[in-house]
């Protein structure tokens, strides 16, 4: 007769990510084989790993299934309207600069929505670390054709086939201005983590997409199941730092490129705004 | 750094006076769009903010500018943004997410002639209703409307004080002549503006339930980085600010968000009278078309008439009680304003056939001639 193992008691070992987590609002959203979770644990990890304190963070999200991470991060967090973000996220991070602001939301929000204000955040090298979650679907409403979707894919608002060209991100992220650009995949977990450390650590604005797999939405209507999207992360990836943005597009035949694309020094909105206008109004 | 109240006297626009008495309010960060013809609130704070300390930023777009003050005053800085019809109809999404957070913000609508791109240069009073009605679901947030370039001053610190007492977006719905037209400001000593800011919490943060009402129904509100770990969502939410799907928690919120208004409408109606002792007939009035309504009170005097001015300086939340009250001692309610009848209908459900109600209003574009109102006067009633 075997025996039950004993119960846990009143201080069961505990996840060393527990302090950062708010444990009373789990179990979260995402489903099985989601990529979300992933990215959110390295994005913890690598807060955990810079040993800023926690109250000098903010964590801020749109709508979506990856902008409920702000629900979970127990620090002050911020889940906004959809494509409002990184707005929200300026006016902290202007009113009060010594914040370490994370805006942390998926590529719909980001990148359809909210297009227009990552493209003048990464302009005005404000001092953010954006993180976007990518599964080239809008994951919550179902799985319709988002700016990520690769050309000819299956999704409920595309049912012959995307007939559009997706985004090319970090190419995106790069003309705009951004001064920090990386690329992962949920399979590439230190190197995201790694990653996430160093953009937060960036003075200036940092983006990090990282490609997450769909398997409800996306995979199921590609013909993707949970393990081939993970072969195409492993197999069909190169890894090359400071590779050209140009050829940065998401096409797993040609193999996508992940790695830190873009790092450089940029004076910051914050420190602009302080040389320019300030110094300027006291003359 | 230089002082946040300039006191002295001036010369000075509505929309320059809004900005002078949004830095002598304490407010630090302004985000905004440009748009005729609220460019010049957002012109001068670009000046005077790098003096007091503050930070101005000039966002892509009106929907940025809104989400960015709203992100600033979690900070614990007062925020404000000025826009007009087109840019104000950007920002309702996130004036909802205002609202539904309860964070404390202050928008300046300096009005121009709509539908779309209208009159851009030219007065109306058509956003009112968008203003009480304008962001989707049920909801109660508080609107003023400066009558002059002096009360933009004084309307615009009130609407700071309104804001951080009850933790609400409160409207400053001004209009194209106020904000440009220049008249004497007086802007008095500091020691003399009274301000109000937040309800802080206090005990243990471990505790700490970011949406508990205080005594008078507003939660104390903690600002990122002081260690209450706060999660703010537009998702409807409970007391601890997390994400509560079910109806019933919709009930508790919308109660807060409408009782915290309507349990303190003493404090927060405010409103004029003039010549109001012995009138039978009395104009209803607010923003500019106030001092349309002030000369037509004087001019139906000389011709007999006995008339009386009740302005509105608060029009949302609307003055039901009084209104209902003044209805039922008087013969008749005239309503001007520039818009086509909006405030009119709030008046005439008020009044609720205690007495006859009439508008004076236009399509916009002009302030309304005292002598349409003196001409209803004539036609209607009996001196």
């Amino acid at each position: 007769m075997t025996k039950n193992p004993k119960p846990l008691g009143k201080n069961p070992v505990g996840h060393p990510l527990d302090d950062l987590i708010r444990t009373e609002r789990i179990p979260h959203i995402w489903c099985s084989g989601c990529g979300i979770g992933t990215v959110f644990s390295s994005c913890l990890s690598a807060i955990k790993a810079t040993e800023i304190p926690y109250n000098e963070f903010t964590m801020v999200s749109g709508i979506g299934c990856s902008a409920r991470a702000a629900g979970y991060i127990k620090v002050d967090s911020f889940h906004t309207t959809h494509g409002r973000a990184i707005p929200f996220a300026s006016g902290i991070k202007m009113a009060k600069p010594d914040l370490n602001v994370i805006v942390f939301s998926g590529d719909g929000d980001l990148f359809a929505i909210g297009g227009n204000h990552f493209i003048h955040a990464a302009r005005r090298n404000m001092d953010m670390t954006v993180i976007c979650v990518n599964n080239l679907i809008y994951g919550m409403t179902g799985g319709q054709v988002a700016a990520t979707t690769p050309a000819n894919a299956k999704t409920t608002t595309t049912p012959f086939g995307n007939p559009d060209a997706p985004f090319n991100l970090p190419l995106l992220a790069y003309a705009s201005g951004a001064s920090y650009v990386a690329r992962w995949t949920i399979l590439h977990v230190r190197d995201l983590t790694n990653a996430i450390n160093e953009a937060i650590r960036h003075r200036g604005f940092s983006f990090i997409e990282v490609l997450a797999p769909c398997p409800i939405n996306y995979g199921r209507r590609n013909k993707e199941k949970p393990l081939d999207t993970l072969k195409l992360y492993r197999e069909n990836t190169i890894i090359k730092n400071g590779a050209d943005p140009a050829i940065a597009d998401v096409d797993f035949d040609r193999g996508v490129i992940l790695g830190t694309f873009i790092n450089r020094d940029r004076s910051t909105c914050d420190d602009m705004y302080e040389a320019t206008c300030r110094r300027n109004s006291e003359d | 750094m230089k002082p946040a109240v300039r006191t002295g006297s001036y010369y000075m626009t509505g929309d320059v006076a809004c900005a002078e008495g949004a830095i002598a309010a304490g407010c630090l960060f302004f985000g905004a769009y440009p748009i005729t013809p609220a460019t010049e609130v957002a012109e001068h704070m670009a000046e005077r903010l790098p003096d007091v300390g503050g930070t101005f930023i000039q966002m892509e777009d009106e929907i940025a500018a809104i989400a960015s003050i709203l992100g600033a005053a979690w900070t614990g800085v007062k925020s404000m943004t000025a826009t007009s019809g087109p840019g104000f109809s950007l920002m309702m999404e996130n004036l909802g997410l205002g609202v539904c957070t309860e964070t404390p913000c202050v928008i300046i609508n300096v009005q121009r002639t709509g539908p779309s791109t209208g009159l851009p240069t030219q007065t109306g009073q058509g956003d009112m209703m968008q203003a009480r009605w304008g962001s989707h679901g049920d909801y109660e947030l508080i609107a003023l409307a400066p009558s002059s370039p002096q009360d933009c001053f004084y309307h615009t610190i009130l609407a700071f004080n309104l804001s951080e007492k009850y933790r609400v977006p409160v409207l400053v719905m001004a209009d194209e002549i106020v904000g440009h037209m220049s008249e004497k400001v007086v802007i008095p000593d500091a020691k003399e503006i009274k301000l109000e800011s937040r309800p802080k919490p206090k005990g243990r943060k471990d505790r700490f339930k970011l949406y508990e009402p205080g005594p008078n129904g507003v939660a104390p509100m903690p600002s990122i980085g002081e260690g209450y770990n706060v999660h703010v969502t537009g998702l409807t939410h409970d007391e601890r600010g997390y994400p509560a799907m079910d109806t019933e928690e919709q009930e508790n919120m919308l109660a807060r968000i409408k009782g915290k208004i309507r349990n303190n409408l003493d404090d927060i109606i405010h409103t004029e009278e003039y010549m109001m002792d012995d009138a039978d007939i009395v104009i209803v009035s607010y923003g500019i078309s106030t001092r349309t309504g002030l000369t037509a009170v004087d001019e139906a005097r000389k011709l007999g008439y006995k008339v009386g001015l009740f302005r509105l300086i608060t029009v949302w939340p609307f003055p039901e009680q009084k209104i209902h009250e003044i209805a039922s001692r008087v013969k008749g309610l005239i309503t001007i304003e520039i818009n086509l009848g909006q405030v009119h209908y709030e008046v005439e459900r008020c009044a609720h056939g205690q007495a006859e109600t009439h508008l004076v209003g236009s399509a916009g574009g002009k302030i309304i001639h005292p002598d349409k109102v003196v001409s209803l006067i004539k036609e209607v009633f009996q001196p």
